[in-house]
C-alpha cells in the first residue's frame, strides 16, 4: 500500500542551509509529520523537528508545507497531487535554529510583557458566578494552541525584523482580548495599552491570521477589529476630547 | 578544574521544578510564593506539557450539579476505582482538596463552563457517582495549562516590579533535558543535562528537586502520550535511590482512534461516553452490558433501557456500563475484538451522533470532532468512531509521602503528579489526573519549601559533574554503533506484545530477557551528526529511562499474581485478596531492577467506616474486615 513521496525539506542552521531532496514511503491515511518522522529514523538520524502530541492540540509541529504555515500532524499527505512534491520549511519569521526548528523566543517575551489578568479584591474562592454566554467570548481565545503560526504569518513582522519591537502580533491581540472581555478581570485601558505600546494600530486587519489559524480563532473579526474600533471609540469621542482640553487647561 | 568544567553553565536556585506540566507549575507558583527561587524545566517549549492533551476535565467534588456530592463519596469513588489499592491518605487529601485547588485556578483567571446558576459546571465520568468534572468543552487540560502559565508570568511580572528582572526569582528553562539528579552527603545537591537546542551542558544547584515529568507511554507502541512521555522523572528517580511503587499498573484508555494507522492511539475523551456515547460492536450490540463486574452490578444499569433514563434521571437509575471505570471498559473491548466482533480495522464502534443533536456535539466535543474530521475524515455528528485500548496513564511511581510529596529514602527529593506513585492504586478514574496534579503539586512545593529552610545549600562535587557529564558525551564518541530509533522500535514491540494490555507469566518472563538484552545493546548507540537539535542524541537518553520503566514493570508484573485494574493476567484472572495488601516496591542496583513486595497501609478507622461493610468484603479478608481499619 505504501507508496513513494517525494520530500524536500530544508537543511541547516543559523549559518547556512538549502533544500535537499529525499524519497520516503508514505503509507494511506498519513499526514506530513509521519513522513518526516520516517525519514529521521531511517536516513537523516539528526534531522531536527519539533513535535509533541501529533493531535493538534500542542502547536508544536508549526512548519511552511508548500509555503504556506501549517501544523505538521494536520497536514494529510493525501491533500497533495500524487506526483507533488511536498516542501517543508521552517517557520520564516523567526531565526533558524536548525533544520525545521526555528527560535520562537519573541513570542515568550511578548507573553511576559501582557500585563497579567488581574482578580477582584473581594471575591473569595468558590464565589465566582458568571453566565456561559460572558465566558465564551473569552473563551474562543482560550482555545489558543500557540502554534504561532498567525505571529509567523503576519506581514508585520514575517519580513520586517524592525517592527518587532513595537509589535506584540495577533497571539497576544487574542491574549489581550481575552483578558478585555474576562468578566472578572480588573485591569483598566487594556484596549489603549494594546494601541500604544503592543502597536495594535500596526494592524492593517488583512486577515492572514485568521486562515492560518488551526484552532479557527476569528482573531481579526472577534478580537483585533472590536478593540480597534474601541479605540478609535475612546481616542476620538468628542465628549472625551472635550474633557481632557478643560482638565489640561485646568493644570495649566 | 578542566576547561570544560570552567566554562560549563551553572545555575542556583532554592528549588529546581523538572517538568512544567500541571503538577510541576503548581508546585513552582507554590514555592516562589513562599518566596524561594524556582528553576522551571521544560523538556519542550513552555505550555507544551501533556497536560495540555487532558480532555476531560478535572475530578473535584464541589456539588455545583449534584448537592449530594462531597469528598468523601469522591473518596469512595477513587478508592473503588484503584480497586482498594490506592494509598488512602493520597485520595483522601486528594478528595478534600480538590475543590479548592479549582477554586483556586479560576482566581488565577481560568474560565471554566458554568451552569445555569453561573457557577462552574459538572460532567459526568466513568466511575464518579455525581457529575463532577469541572471543564472547557473537551479542553480542560489547555485551560489548566494556560492558567498556570499565565500565573507564572504574573509572578515574574510582579519580581519585576520588585528587582527590576522579571526572571530574578523565577525562571523557564525551555528544551532541556534532565540526565542525572546530584546528590552529594546522601541528599539531593542538584541536576544536570543538557540543552535540547545547542546540545550544551548545564548544571542547577538546588538543594530541593520536584520531579513532575509525567508518564511513561511511548514505553508502549500505541499510547495516547506525546514522544515527551518517556518515563524520564520515573529513571532519574530509581537512579537516584528512590523507589517505584506499582509499576505494573498502566492505564490503557479504552478509546483511542484506530484507524488510519498514523492516528493510531491518539485519545478520544471520554466525554464522548459521559455525553452519551454508546459502545456497539460489529454485530451492532451494546456490549457492555455483558461486562459488568460482580463488585459493580448495583451501581451500574444491566438493560438499555435503564441505562438512557439515567442521563435524565440519575437519582432512580443506574448507570450505563459505557461508564464503567477505565480499566473494565478497556478489557471488554479487548475481548469482543478478540472474539472476531471488532471493526474491519480491528477496533468497535463509538456513535453519539444517534444520541444527541450535531449542533450539540460540536459545542461539547469541539476537538473530537475536528479531530476526527481533520485526520480520519470522519464526521462524529453523522457516523460513529472506530475505537480500541491505548496505553494512556501510569499508576505506578515515585514512592512518596503522601502529605509532603518527599520520595522516602532520598532527603530533598519530591515527586508530583503522574510521575508519583499510590494515589490511583490500580487504575485512575477520569478526571482525577488533573486535580492530581494541583493537589500534590502544591504540596510538593510546599514540602521543598519546608525542606530547603532546614536544609541549607549542598553543593555540587566536580566528580559527580564530570561523571555526568562523561554520560553525554559517550554517544557521540562511539562509532558505528546501535540505531537509537530502532532499539526503541523494538522496545515498543516487545511491551506491547508481551506485557501490554493482558498478560502472562511466559509472556512476561520473555519480555524480562528481551528488555535486558535491548539495554545490554544500548549502551552501544552511536549518535550521527553534530550536537546542535540532534533528535537522534535525545533519544539516545530517553531510550536509556524507557528502558528502566520497562525493566521495572515487567518484573512487577511477573510478580503480581492476580489480575487487578490495569494488569489483567491471563494465568490469574481474579482479584486476590492477599495481593491487595501488598504493593510492589521496585529499587536499583545500579546494574538491574529488584522488586520486593512491601505490605499497603492499612486503611484507619474513619475512612474504614466510610464505606458499607458488605462493598469492603468484596475486597478485603475477613480478618482485615474483623479489625475495621487501624485505629
Amino acid at each position: 500500500m505504501a507508496r513513494k513521496l517525494n520530500l524536500r525539506i530544508w537543511r541547516g542552521d543559523a549559518t547556512d542551509g538549502g533544500l535537499k531532496d529525499v524519497q520516503v514511503d508514505v503509507n494511506e491515511g498519513e499526514v506530513v509529520l509521519d513522513v518526516i518522522h520516517r525519514v529521521q529514523a531511517t536516513q537523516m538520524g539528526d534531522l531536527a523537528v519539533r513535535w509533541n502530541c501529533k493531535a493538534g492540540k500542542c502547536g508544536s509541529c508549526s512548519m511552511e508545507i508548500n509555503g504556506k504555515p501549517r501544523l505538521a500532524c494536520m497536514t494529510q499527505v493525501a491533500s497533495f497531487d500524487e506526483n507533488e512534491t511536498i516542501t517543508v520549511t521552517p517557520l520564516r519569521a523567526f531565526p533558524v535554529i536548525k533544520d525545521l526548528v526555528t527560535d520562537v523566543s519573541f513570542n515568550y517575551k511578548k507573553a511576559m510583557e501582557i500585563p497579567a489578568y488581574e482578580p477582584p479584591k473581594d471575591l473569595a474562592p468558590g464565589e465566582a458566578r458568571m453566565q456561559q454566554v460572558d465566558v465564551e467570548r473569552s473563551q474562543e481565545f482560550r482555545k489558543c494552541i500557540e502554534c504561532f503560526l498567525c505571529q509567523d504569518t503576519c506581514h508585520v513582522i514575517r519580513d520586517h525584523e524592525e517592527n518587532k519591537p513595537s509589535f506584540a502580533g495577533p497571539r497576544f491581540f487574542i491574549r489581550i482580548a481575552e483578558l478585555d472581555m474576562h468578566p472578572l478581570d480588573m485591569l483598566k485601558n487594556r484596549k489603549r495599552t494594546a494601541q500604544e505600546e503592543h502597536g495594535l494600530g500596526m494592524c492593517n486587519i488583512t486577515k492572514c491570521c485568521t486562515e492560518v489559524c488551526p484552532e479557527h480563532i476569528k482573531i481579526t473579526d472577534n478580537a483585533i477589529i472590536p478593540m480597534k474600533e474601541r479605540v478609535v471609540d475612546i481616542k476620538y469621542d468628542p465628549a472625551r476630547m472635550f474633557a481632557g482640553l478643560l482638565k489640561r487647561e485646568k493644570r495649566n | 578544574m578542566t576547561a570544560k568544567e570552567s566554562t560549563l553553565q551553572r545555575e542556583k536556585y532554592d528549588v529546581l521544578i523538572i517538568g512544567a506540566g500541571g503538577a510541576g507549575l503548581r508546585a513552582a507558583v507554590e514555592a516562589r510564593e513562599a518566596g524561594l527561587s524556582v528553576a522551571i524545566i521544560c523538556k519542550s517549549l513552555f505550555g507544551k506539557a501533556h497536560t495540555v492533551m487532558a480532555e476531560g476535565g478535572a475530578a473535584a467534588s464541589m456539588g455545583n450539579v449534584n448537592d449530594k456530592d462531597n469528598w468523601m463519596v469522591h473518596f469512595r469513588d477513587t478508592m473503588r476505582g484503584g480497586k482498594f489499592l490506592n494509598h488512602y491518605r493520597m485520595a483522601e487529601l486528594h478528595a478534600k482538596e480538590a475543590p479548592d485547588r479549582i477554586w483556586e485556578l479560576e482566581m488565577w483567571g481560568a474560565l471554566f463552563d458554568r451552569t445555569q446558576a453561573g457557577k462552574i459546571s459538572q460532567r459526568n465520568f466513568g466511575g464518579h457517582e455525581y457529575p463532577r468534572l469541572a471543564h472547557v468543552g473537551d479542553r480542560t487540560g489547555l485551560e489548566i495549562i494556560r492558567t498556570m502559565q499565565q500565573k507564572i508570568v504574573q509572578l515574574q511580572q510582579k519580581d519585576g516590579r520588585e528587582f527590576g528582572d522579571m526572571e530574578a526569582k523565577i525562571k523557564v528553562f525551555a528544551e532541556c533535558t534532565i540526565t542525572e539528579i546530584l546528590k552529594e552527603n546522601g541528599k539531593i545537591a542538584g541536576a544536570y543535562g543538557y540543552w535540547r537546542e545547542s546540545g550544551e551542558e548545564v548544571l542547577f544547584e538546588a538543594p530541593a528537586v520536584v520531579i513532575a515529568t509525567g508518564g511513561v507511554g511511548k514505553t508502549f507502541k500505541i499510547t495516547s502520550n506525546s514522544w515527551e512521555g518517556t518515563g524520564d522523572g520515573h529513571a532519574l528517580a530509581l537512579k537516584a535511590g528512590a523507589n517505584l511503587v506499582d509499576m505494573e499498573f498502566l492505564q490503557f484508555h479504552p478509546t483511542g482512534m484506530v484507524w488510519p494507522p498514523s492516528v493510531r492511539g491518539i485519545l478520544v475523551t471520554e466525554s464522548v461516553r459521559g455525553e452519551g456515547g454508546i459502545l456497539t460492536n460489529s454485530l451492532g450490540e451494546r456490549f457492555m452490558f455483558k461486562y459488568i463486574p460482580d463488585v459493580f452490578k448495583d451501581k451500574y444499569a444491566d438493560n438499555e433501557e435503564e441505562a438512557d433514563r439515567w442521563y435524565l434521571d440519575q437519582d432512580n437509575n443506574r448507570r450505563p456500563p459505557e461508564l464503567l471505570p477505565r480499566d473494565e471498559v478497556a478489557r471488554a473491548i479487548n475481548s469482543e475484538v478478540k472474539a472476531g466482533r471488532g471493526t474491519e480495522h480491528g477496533g468497535v464502534f463509538l456513535d453519539v451522533s444517534k444520541r444527541i443533536p450535531a449542533e450539540v456535539i460540536k459545542k461539547r466535543l469541539p476537538s473530537m470532532w475536528h479531530q476526527f474530521y481533520e485526520l480520519a475524515g470522519v464526521d462524529i455528528t453523522k457516523e460513529a468512531m472506530e475505537v480500541g485500548p491505548t496505553c494512556h496513564y501510569v499508576m505506578g511511581g515515585v514512592e512518596v509521602e503522601p502529605d509532603t510529596a518527599a520520595a522516602i529514602g532520598v532527603p530533598g527529593l519530591f515527586a508530583a503528579g503522574e510521575v508519583a506513585g499510590g494515589m490511583h492504586g490500580s487504575n485512575r478514574l477520569g478526571g482525577n489526573s488533573l486535580t492530581d496534579l494541583l493537589v500534590f503539586g502544591r504540596r510538593a512545593g510546599e514540602g521543598a519549601v519546608n525542606y530547603v529552610k532546614s536544609a541549607g545549600a549542598n553543593p555540587v562535587s566536580d566528580a559527580s559533574i564530570k561523571a555526568a557529564a562523561d554520560r553525554i558525551e559517550a554517544p557521540f564518541s562511539r562509532a558505528g554503533g546501535e540505531n537509537s530509533y530502532a532499539l526503541h522500535a523494538e522496545l515498543q514491540e516487545v511491551t506491547h506484545n508481551l506485557v501490554g494490555i493482558i498478560r502472562t507469566r511466559t509472556e512476561i518472563e520473555e519480555a524480562v530477557i528481551k528488555i535486558a538484552d535491548i539495554r545490554a545493546r544500548s549502551k552501544n548507540v552511536a549518535v550521527s551528526g553534530g550536537r546542535l537539535f540532534n533528535p537522534g542524541f535525545h533519544l539516545a537518553f530517553d531510550l536509556d529511562n524507557m528502558l528502566l520503566v520497562a525493566e521495572s514493570t515487567a518484573k512487577s508484573a511477573l510478580l503480581r499474581e492476580e489480575s487487578r485494574g490495569g494488569h489483567t493476567r491471563d494465568d490469574f484472572p481474579g482479584m486476590n485478596m492477599k495481593w491487595r495488601q501488598m504493593n510492589n516496591i521496585a529499587s536499583f542496583d545500579g546494574n538491574q531492577v529488584n522488586i520486593k513486595a512491601q505490605p499497603l497501609p492499612v486503611l484507619p478507622k474513619e475512612l474504614f467506616d466510610l464505606f458499607d461493610v458488605h462493598e469492603l468484603e468484596k475486597y478485603m479478608t475477613p480478618e482485615e474486615i474483623a479489625k475495621g481499619g487501624s485505629n
